[in-house]
Order: structure tokens, then C-alpha cells, then sequence
């Protein structure tokens, strides 16, 4: 009877240690286009997310249409012309951390990090490596990145007309936080 | 020894989650939770107008819609008054999002130097997703008023003699992104008509749609069919047809279009159309929208 306690807690401890997958849903991306004629800044608080800090994946998911700018106008056509939100409703991020040893998901602190997966984006998907922080703390593992993206590589065409108003690489902002007490 | 085997067996029976590929298993954790939002339709139409009636679109809460329209004249009128060209029709209007369920508007048109001004209530909006539902639904309530001279002066003439009133239902369905249909009844009463022979009260119904054919551009379509006998009114009357085009620009939204009717307010183009598309009485003619931003998104 002891051996077969002593199994399963083993068991238990062997699953608990190689499933660790923290999950949010209300993870933040952004992105800014600065151009001398306008700035464009759109905001998605509804990001989710799962990073496995054993395995050191990680995946994102965004809804396009999800994504709020400061003019309801600017919104309709990031939906309408240009990212087709209809046809291509989300983008993803599949992926994991080059450099998982480097972080120690149990001690406190900010830790560099180099993350290399698939950017799907408008129906096409790009091999990127991008360089960012994880920050564990109490309660909570965040994931911060800021890279460049070029809406060209993702087929996004941007009109002559408004070629003034869209800036050539577009800044884009990752900022998750999952939540490590509680439930997964 | 069998208590052993038991042992393994239980084991990896425990371990099996842990063997399934570990990536596909994100996404699909992310995909599950996806599902609880709900979808709404964006941009059945381009703009707030089919052509020359209103469509299922509002102005979103505080944005400001700056409308200039224009209508000329026949294009069966020859090269002499070019084509149509040297005449002109022009509504301005002001139309603004109170919030994201209600619109209102005002507007001044050049046809019967009429004052136009009109509310739009967002009922329903087509959803899919955690919510389904299969149209967009909208309720327009318009009123004019007509502010010609008195044809008679000498006679008592009512202040009330000059308006007109307009309810109308508007049910739209975005069938997939280039192509959407709406159907809208419509009602107008008018206080004061022409002749004993003409009807106070029209019944009309109107059916519009649009097809993408680019990102920017897309073919629009509007025809209201009026439900009185037409045969005995004091002229003739005939249904409004209008088709044309949406373009749009960054701000704007250009609608060009082809017309049977003069005037841009439901009153004028549901009873009053008095051109023929089987005469050549086709007016060409355009709008312009350009939207303000006054309030910023949060």
C-alpha cells in the first residue's frame, strides 16, 4: 500500500512538473505607426495566451477585430481593407524560447529572453526571432517584447493614397501577464 | 509481481497527458476559450446610405458625419445644358453618433428648400459566435419640413402644412464580406399634398444591396417600390431606382451615382420621383461624407 502511495505521488510530481502551462486571456498587444502626417495606435487587451515553462512554448492568439483605435474609423478599415478580418479573423503566434535555461521560473527577477516561432498574420505566416524579457514575480509570470513588423511581408497592400499615413514597419508591443496562483 | 505491473500500468496511464503533443494543445486551449465572444458585423455598408436612403450603418458614438450631396440634372437634357451638368441639386447635412446605438442628423436640401432632420435607432446587430443573430436591425424616423414661399398667400396657410413625417424599417444581412442585401419598409405621411387626388399617407418598400467588387469599391443597388395606385395621382410617379458606386479614401466616402429621382430625403424620393430610367430621366449625381472623430475611443 505505501509503495503504491509513493507511485502515484511520483506520478503526480513527474505530471505537475512537465505540465506547467500558465493561461490568460487578457494579455495586451499593440501596435504604432508613426508617420508625419498621422499617428495610428490600436490596442488589444483581450490577447490570450499559454507559455509552458517547462518546455518553454508559447502561444498567442488574436482576434482582429478586437483591437481598439482612438477614431471608429480608423477601425472599420484596419478590419475592413486591411488586415480582412472577415476572412482572416486571427492572428497566432506559435513558438517557444530559444533560450529556456536562462530563466528561472521559481526565483523573482527579469530574465532576456530570445523567442522564435511562426507569426501568422493576414493568412500568411513568417519565421521570426524577436528578443524580449520574461519577469516572474509573485503571483504572476509576465512576457514583454517590442519588435518591428513590415505590413508588406503579410500581404498587407496599402494603397497609394494613403501611403503618406501608414508607416513603412510598424512598431509592435507584446505585454502578457499570467497569473501563476490560482487556477491554470 | 502483478502488484508491479498494476503500478505501471497506472503510471502511464497518468503519463498520457503528458505524451500529447504538447503545441497543438495550446492553440486548441486558446480556441476553446475564443468561442465565448460574440461576433458582430462591421460595415454592412460603407456609409449610412445605401444611395439615396438610409442603410443599417450608424455613426458610431462620437463621430461627426459631414455630408454633401449632390444631384444634377437630366441627362436626357442634351449637350446644351451638358448633359445634366448645369443644373444642381445639393443637401448639406450634419449627422452625429450620440452613442453606438443612436444617431441623429439634420440637413438642408436645395428640392423644395427643405430643412430635414432624423433619428436612427440601432435595434439589433447581426452576431455570430457566442450570440447568433442573422440580420442587423434599424429604425429611422425622419421628419422635413418644406420651406418654400406660400404658393397663396392670401389664403390661411398652417405652419404644419410644411412637414412631413417618415418611419421606416431598416433590415439588413452582411452575407459575407462583399456582398449584403437590405430590405426597408417605409412610411411617409405628408400633412398638406397637391390635390385631393394624391394620397396623404405612401407605403413603400425598398430593397438595397451592395457587392465589393475591390477592397475600397464596391457596386450599390436601391430601388423602393411604392405600394399607392399610382395611376390616379396628379402627375406621374414613378419608383426610384438608383445605382452607383462607393469609393473610399482614408476619411471619406464617395458615392457616385445614377438616379431616377431629384431629391435625397425619403419624403422627396419615395412620392415625388418624377423621372423616367425608360425617358433617359437619369440624373447623375454624388456624395461626400467625411467623418470627424470628436470623441476619442477610450
Amino acid at each position: 500500500m505505501k509503495r503504491l502511495i509513493f507511485v502515484v505521488i511520483i506520478t503526480g510530481l513527474f505530471i505537475q512538473a512537465s505540465g506547467q502551462k500558465y493561461i490568460t486571456k487578457n494579455g495586451y498587444i499593440g501596435f504604432f505607426s508613426h508617420t508625419p502626417v498621422e499617428d495610428i495606435k490600436g490596442d488589444n487587451n483581450q490577447v490570450a495566451s499559454v507559455l509552458d515553462i517547462s518546455s518553454g512554448e508559447i502561444v498567442f492568439q488574436v482576434l482582429i477585430k478586437s483591437f481598439r483605435f482612438e477614431k471608429a474609423l480608423m477601425e472599420e478599415h484596419f478590419n475592413e481593407n486591411y488586415l480582412e478580418s472577415e476572412k482572416f479573423p486571427k492572428a497566432t503566434f506559435t513558438g517557444k524560447i530559444v533560450n529556456p535555461s536562462a530563466v528561472s521560473f521559481s526565483t523573482p527577477g527579469v530574465y532576456e529572453v530570445e523567442v522564435e516561432g511562426d507569426l501568422n498574420i493576414h493568412g500568411v505566416a513568417k519565421k521570426v526571432k524577436e528578443k524580449g524579457t520574461i519577469e516572474v514575480a509573485k503571483g504572476n509570470i509576465s512576457g514583454n517584447s517590442k519588435f518591428s513588423i513590415i505590413p508588406e511581408d503579410y500581404n498587407i497592400k496599402i494603397p497609394n493614397v494613403v501611403r503618406n499615413n501608414i508607416a513603412k514597419t510598424i512598431e509592435v508591443t507584446v505585454n502578457i501577464k499570467y497569473p501563476t496562483s490560482g487556477n491554470q | 509481481m502483478s502488484m508491479m505491473k498494476k503500478y505501471m500500468f497506472l503510471f502511464f496511464i497518468l503519463m498520457i497527458p503528458v505524451l500529447s503533443p504538447a503545441q497543438e494543445n495550446l492553440l486548441d486551449m486558446l480556441d476553446q476559450d475564443s468561442k465565448s465572444n460574440i461576433d458582430y458585423a462591421t460595415a454592412t455598408f460603407k456609409s449610412t446610405r445605401v444611395m439615396n436612403g438610409h442603410s443599417v450603418e450608424r455613426m458610431p458614438g462620437g463621430q461627426l458625419d459631414f455630408r454633401i450631396s449632390h444631384r444634377f440634372g437630366r441627362l436626357n437634357s442634351g449637350a446644351y445644358e451638358l448633359f445634366g451638368l448645369d443644373q444642381s441639386n445639393i443637401r448639406f447635412g450634419l449627422e452625429y453618433g450620440i452613442n453606438d446605438w443612436l444617431m441623429i442628423g439634420a440637413g438642408r436640401g436645395s428640392y423644395e428648400k427643405t430643412f430635414d432632420g432624423f433619428a436612427k435607432f440601432s435595434l439589433l446587430r447581426q452576431s455570430s459566435g457566442a450570440r447568433t443573430m442573422p440580420f442587423s436591425v434599424s429604425f429611422l424616423s425622419a421628419v422635413t419640413l418644406n420651406s418654400l414661399k406660400w404658393a397663396d398667400p392670401s389664403r390661411t396657410n398652417y405652419f404644419s402644412s410644411r412637414l412631413s413625417y417618415v418611419a421606416q424599417i431598416l433590415v439588413a444581412r452582411k452575407f459575407n464580406q462583399s456582398f449584403s442585401l437590405q430590405l426597408m419598409p417605409a412610411y411617409v405621411h405628408r400633412n398638406l399634398v397637391a390635390t385631393e387626388l394624391d394620397p396623404n399617407d405612401l407605403y413603400s418598400i425598398g430593397a438595397g444591396g451592395r457587392i465589393k467588387l475591390t477592397r475600397r469599391v464596391s457596386f450599390n443597388a436601391e430601388y423602393y417600390y411604392l405600394a399607392n395606385t399610382k395611376k390616379y395621382l396628379s402627375q406621374e410617379i414613378y419608383d426610384p431606382l438608383s445605382v452607383g458606386f462607393d469609393i473610399e479614401t482614408g476619411g471619406h466616402v464617395f458615392q457616385l451615382i445614377f438616379t431616377n429621382s431629384v431629391a435625397m430625403i425619403e419624403k422627396g424620393f419615395i412620392g415625388e420621383t418624377t423621372g423616367s430610367w425608360g425617358k433617359g430621366d437619369i440624373h447623375f449625381g454624388f456624395n461626400i461624407s467625411r467623418v470627424f472623430s470628436l470623441k476619442k475611443n477610450k
